[in-house]
C-alpha cells in the first residue's frame, strides 16, 4: 500500500526563552558587551598599546605565517653565488598571471649551464601566489619563502621584484643537488 | 536693533558651523568607534602632505572625511531618465534643509548678556539679554516635529521620482516607517510636556536645573525613563539607521530610495543622516539630559542638593554651558553609533509591528500613568 505523500516539515519549535523574547534585556546585554569591548580597546590605545587584532600591512609583519606559506619568491644559488636558474622559461610559461619576465644570457665559459638569466623579474602587483612556478621549475631554482613581499606602493611600476633582490634577500642554496668539487669531472665555469 | 542682528548672526553661524562640524566629524567617529568596537584599527590611510616636504599628516584618519567630500564633489552627477526631473533634483534638499531648520529652536546655552561678557560693549548693548538659541519660539517642540516630519516627503519624493523599482520600494518603506515612528516619538514626548507644562525647549531646560527626590538632578530622564528609551528608539528609526534602515537596506534594495542618486546629491542624503544624528543627540540632551546645564547648575551657578550654592561669573557660565552642551550631544551621538554597530537589522514586517504593537501601546501606557501622576500631584512638586 502506497502511503500518501507527506510533506516534510522544516519547522523547528521556537527555542527562545521568555526572557530572550522580551527583547529589551538581550538588547541591553548586547550593548553592554560591545561597549565593554570598546572601552577595553580604548584603554589599550590610550595607554599606548595596540587595541586591535589587525596587522598593519605592510608596516607590520605577522609572526604566525605557516612554514609552507607561499610568500615572497627566492632564487636558489649555486655554490659560487650565481643563480641556479637556467632561463628555461618553464615558470614564465606555466604562470597563470603571466607575471614572470626572463631575459636569457649565454655564458660559453660555463659548459654545464651556459644559459643563465640576465634579467628575472616578477610583477607583484599581478602575482597570484599560486606556486606553480615553483612546481614547474626543473632545477629547483625558484622557491617561495613564508614571508610576504612587503612591496605595496602607490605606483604599480614600483612593485617588480628583481633578480638582485631575489638573490640577496634570504639567500638559499639548493641542498638537494651536490655539486662536484672544483677540478672535478665537470668543469664549472668561473671561480669556486 | 543692530545689536540683535549681530547677536543672531553669530548664533546662526555658531549653530550651522556646529552642525556641519558634527556632520563631518561623525563620519570619522562612526568609522573609528565601529573599528575599536570590533577589534580593528579603522580608516587611517588618508593623509595631507605638507607641500614641498615628505611630511604626511595622518591624524588618526581624520582626513578621510575630506577625502569622502572631494570624492562626492568630483564624481559624475548621474542623471536617470526620469519622468519627473524636478522632483528628482529637489528631493535631497527637501531631506537636508528641514534637518538644519530643526536646530533653530534647540537652545545651546543659557541666557547671554553680551554687556556683562564684554564690558566695553556694555553701553552699546544697553542691558539686552539673549537666550542662546536661534529662534526663541513658544511652540518649540511643535516646530521640531513639523520640520522633522518634512524629511519624509523628501525620502518619498526621491523614491517616486527616480524611475527605479528599488527606489520606489525604498520610498514606500521610508514613508510607512517614518510616519509610524513619528507618532511614537510624539506620544513619548507628550509625557514630558505634561510634566514641564510647556513645549518651549528653553524653559524645559531651565526647569531641569533643580533636583528631584532630594538628590537626583531634575532631568527628564529621571522623570520619564521609559519615555527616554522609547524616544531614543523612535528617533533612531526616524533617522533610518540600523536596526531600522529598511528604506535603504543594501542587501535587499541596493540603496533604497537613493539608489539613483550619485555624487553630491547622494552626499546630501548621507550628510543629512549624519546631521540628524547630531540633531537627535541635541533633542535628547535638551529634553532628557538637562540640556546645556551640568547637574544642579543654572544660569546663576550651582545649587547643590544640600542647599549650598556656588556662584559663577557670567563668562564662566556661558563657556561651561556651550562646552557641556557639545559634550552631551557627542555622548548621545556616540551611543547611537554604539546601537548602530551592535544590533542586526529588523525584518520589514517586524519594524512596523514593533512600532504599532509594541512601542505605541507602551507610549500610551506611559502617557496615561504620567497623566494620572501629574493630575494627582496638581501643583505640588513631584
Amino acid at each position: 500500500v502506497k502511503k500518501p505523500y507527506q510533506r516534510k516539515q522544516y519547522w523547528n519549535a521556537p527555542t527562545l526563552t521568555l526572557w530572550e523574547r522580551a527583547y529589551l534585556p538581550e538588547i541591553l546585554r548586547g550593548l553592554f558587551i560591545t561597549s565593554v569591548v570598546f572601552l577595553r580597546n580604548m584603554r589599550s590605545w590610550v595607554t599606548g598599546k595596540k587595541g586591535a587584532l589587525t596587522t598593519y600591512y605592510p608596516e607590520e609583519t605577522r609572526f604566525d605565517y605557516a612554514p609552507l606559506n607561499r610568500g615572497k619568491h627566492v632564487l636558489t644559488q649555486r655554490p659560487d653565488g650565481k643563480p641556479q636558474c637556467i632561463a628555461c622559461n618553464m615558470c614564465a610559461t606555466v604562470c597563470p598571471a603571466k607575471v614572470i619576465e626572463i631575459e636569457a644570457g649565454f655564458d660559453p665559459t660555463d659548459t654545464a649551464h651556459p644559459k643563465f638569466p640576465v634579467r628575472f623579474e616578477i610583477d607583484y602587483s599581478r602575482c597570484v601566489f599560486c606556486g606553480l612556478c615553483v612546481e614547474a621549475c626543473p632545477e629547483d631554482a625558484i622557491r617561495m619563502a613564508k614571508e610576504t613581499p612587503g612591496l605595496p606602493s602607490e605606483d604599480r611600476r614600483q612593485m617588480w621584484l628583481t633578480l638582485d633582490e631575489m638573490l640577496t634577500w634570504n639567500p638559499q642554496r639548493d641542498v638537494a643537488k651536490p655539486y662536484p668539487a672544483a677540478g672535478g669531472v665537470t668543469k664549472i665555469g668561473g671561480a669556486e | 536693533m543692530t545689536q540683535d542682528l549681530v547677536v543672531y548672526v553669530v548664533f546662526i553661524a555658531y549653530a550651522v558651523g556646529m552642525l556641519m562640524t558634527f556632520g563631518t566629524l561623525l563620519t570619522w567617529v562612526e568609522r573609528k568607534q565601529a573599528a575599536v568596537m570590533s577589534d580593528r584599527i579603522g580608516a587611517n590611510r588618508a593623509y595631507v602632505r605638507i607641500p614641498f616636504t615628505q611630511i604626511k599628516l595622518v591624524w588618526l584618519g581624520l582626513f578621510h572625511g575630506i577625502a569622502d567630500g572631494i570624492k562626492m564633489l568630483v564624481k559624475e552627477d548621474f542623471k536617470p531618465r526620469t519622468y519627473d526631473w524636478y522632483a528628482y533634483a529637489v528631493a535631497p534638499w527637501v531631506v537636508f534643509t528641514p534637518v538644519l531648520l530643526v536646530f533653530a529652536v534647540i537652545p545651546f546655552g543659557g541666557l547671554l548678556d553680551p554687556g556683562r561678557l564684554f564690558p566695553s560693549l556694555a553701553q552699546w548693548f544697553g542691558g539686552r539679554t539673549y537666550a542662546m538659541q536661534i529662534a526663541q519660539l513658544d511652540a518649540g517642540l511643535l516646530i521640531v516635529f513639523a520640520f522633522s516630519g518634512m524629511t519624509i516627503i523628501g525620502a518619498m519624493l526621491a523614491g517616486w521620482s527616480s524611475a527605479n523599482k528599488f527606489s520606489l520600494l525604498g520610498g514606500l518603506r521610508a514613508g510607512s516607517q517614518m510616519i509610524s515612528y513619528e507618532l511614537v516619538m510624539g506620544l513619548t514626548v507628550l509625557g514630558l510636556i505634561l510634566i514641564f507644562g510647556t513645549v518651549d525647549l528653553g524653559s524645559m531646560v531651565q526647569q531641569q536645573s533643580g533636583t528631584v527626590l532630594g538628590v537626583l538632578p531634575a532631568w527628564g530622564v529621571f522623570y520619564q525613563p521609559f519615555a527616554a528609551i522609547l524616544f531614543m528608539t523612535a528617533a533612531i528609526a526616524e533617522n533610518k539607521r540600523i536596526p531600522f534602515d529598511l528604506p535603504e537596506a543594501e542587501s535587499e534594495l541596493i540603496a533604497g530610495y537613493y539608489t539613483e542618486y550619485s555624487a553630491m546629491k547622494m552626499g546630501l542624503f548621507m550628510f543629512a543622516e549624519f546631521i540628524e544624528i547630531a540633531i537627535v543627540g541635541a533633542l535628547f540632551t535638551t529634553m532628557f539630559l538637562g540640556g546645556y546645564n551640568l547637574p544642579y547648575m543654572s544660569d546663576a551657578g550651582f545649587t547643590l542638593p544640600g542647599g549650598s550654592t556656588i556662584a559663577m561669573s557670567h563668562g564662566a557660565v556661558v563657556v561651561t554651558q556651550l562646552v557641556v552642551f557639545l559634550v552631551k550631544v557627542m555622548l548621545v551621538c556616540s551611543f547611537q553609533i554604539l546601537v548602530r554597530w551592535t544590533l542586526p537589522r529588523f525584518r520589514y514586517d517586524q519594524v512596523l509591528a514593533f512600532a504599532w504593537k509594541f512601542m505605541l501601546p507602551l507610549a500610551l501606557v506611559n502617557l496615561a500613568v504620567t497623566a494620572v501622576l501629574v493630575w494627582s500631584h496638581q501643583g505640588a512638586p513631584l
